[in-house]
């Protein structure tokens, strides 16, 4: 058992309230720097990190490296602009993967 | 026809006997291991479903109570209040095994001196507590969450895995094998047949040679023993 840390990337004005909270939180306004930022923090021991929708659906590549992986755990969330739905796909795609169609 | 490249041996039908019997009883075992897993990721991505409808709706509510926040205060005295975090959340993670897959689980806890907002009250608007507010209600669930649909990605990938060697063996191994032996056993059987007609032919070709020899001899002495006819 050992100590990780929590972190969540996003445009400035969607996670800054995570900071309130305690989290690191790293501001990233185009999904380049986002990429870099979550290869940075994956590197360090955090074990969640949250990532804008609105970054991640121009980094699906990057979120697919770490799906497989026990650390990180890269969970979407909605940023300020509403959810985009990409995270309730994240979770149907599962499905498919596993049982072949989507059955829920 | 896969099977053509295995010599048609009585030691390599011993062999792919075994192979096939071990082949069976794994398929069996994965595909167990795979209901199973089947039926634990259901119930883990039933809930990953609900956990993210209610954090996606707890986060927009709390992003709304930031923008008001924004419209109430200044950008700088907003970032100036978040600016230091009264406090830090620390995860403890432990493993739990779910059919032999290892997924998280987190614990976590917050640094002492975590009550109340991380700012003074002075020079900050009512609507930016109530979007930390909002915030710290639903973190709960976000961590909550987090574990969960890790567990269901870990959980998918191995069913992937599973499923993949279950229809290998089942469509690919075990046919193949089993057309391996039913070769070797119709050629050992046919070389069998052949070398009884093989003893067969081999008898009869004594056979007629030792009855032509007896003629010859029986012949020889008739001609022999008969007088001359006119002496």
């Amino acid at each position: 058992m050992s100590e990780y840390k929590i972190a969540a990337i996003g445009d400035r004005d969607s996670v800054m309230g995570f900071r309130a909270l305690g989290l690191e939180v790293v501001p990233a306004e185009d999904p380049e720097g986002a990429k870099a930022a979550l290869h940075r923090l994956a590197k360090e021991n955090y074990a969640i990190i949250y990532l804008t929708e609105g970054l991640a659906q121009h980094m699906a590549p990057e979120i697919a490296r770490y799906k497989d992986a026990v650390t990180p755990a890269v969970i979407l969330i909605p940023g300020r602009e509403g959810s985009l739905g990409i995270g309730l796909d994240a979770v149907k795609t599962a499905v498919e993967r596993a049982v072949g169609a989507d059955i829920l | 026809m896969p099977a053509l490249n295995v010599n048609p041996t009585r030691m390599e039908l011993t062999r792919l006997k075994t192979r096939l019997r071990t082949a069976t009883r794994g398929h069996k075992l994965l595909k167990d291991k795979r209901d199973e897993l089947m039926k634990q990721f259901l119930d883990v991505v039933r809930e990953n479903r609900e956990l993210r409808k209610k954090v996606e709706e707890g986060l927009e509510r709390a992003n709304a109570g930031f923008a008001a926040a924004g419209a109430v205060m200044s950008p700088q005295m907003l970032e100036q209040a978040l600016m230091y975090p009264k406090a830090s959340v620390s995860l403890d993670m432990t493993f739990q095994n779910i059919m032999s897959v290892d997924v998280p689980a987190y614990h976590f806890h917050t640094a002492a001196g975590a009550v109340g907002a991380p700012y003074g009250f002075a020079q900050t608007s009512g609507e930016l507590d109530d979007a930390v507010d909002a915030l710290s209600e639903v973190f709960q669930d976000m961590l909550k969450l987090a574990q969960v649909e890790k567990t269901s990605q870990l959980l998918a990938q191995e069913i992937e895995k599973t499923r993949r060697r279950v229809n290998a063996l089942e469509y690919v191994k075990i046919p193949q094998m089993q057309e391996a032996i039913k070769y070797i056993t119709m050629k050992l059987d046919e070389n069998e047949r052949a070398s009884t007609i093989r003893l067969m032919k081999v008898k009869d070709m004594l056979l007629k040679e030792a009855i032509e020899d007896r003629r010859a001899a029986d012949q020889a002495a008739v001609e022999t023993f008969t007088p001359p006819a006119e002496a």
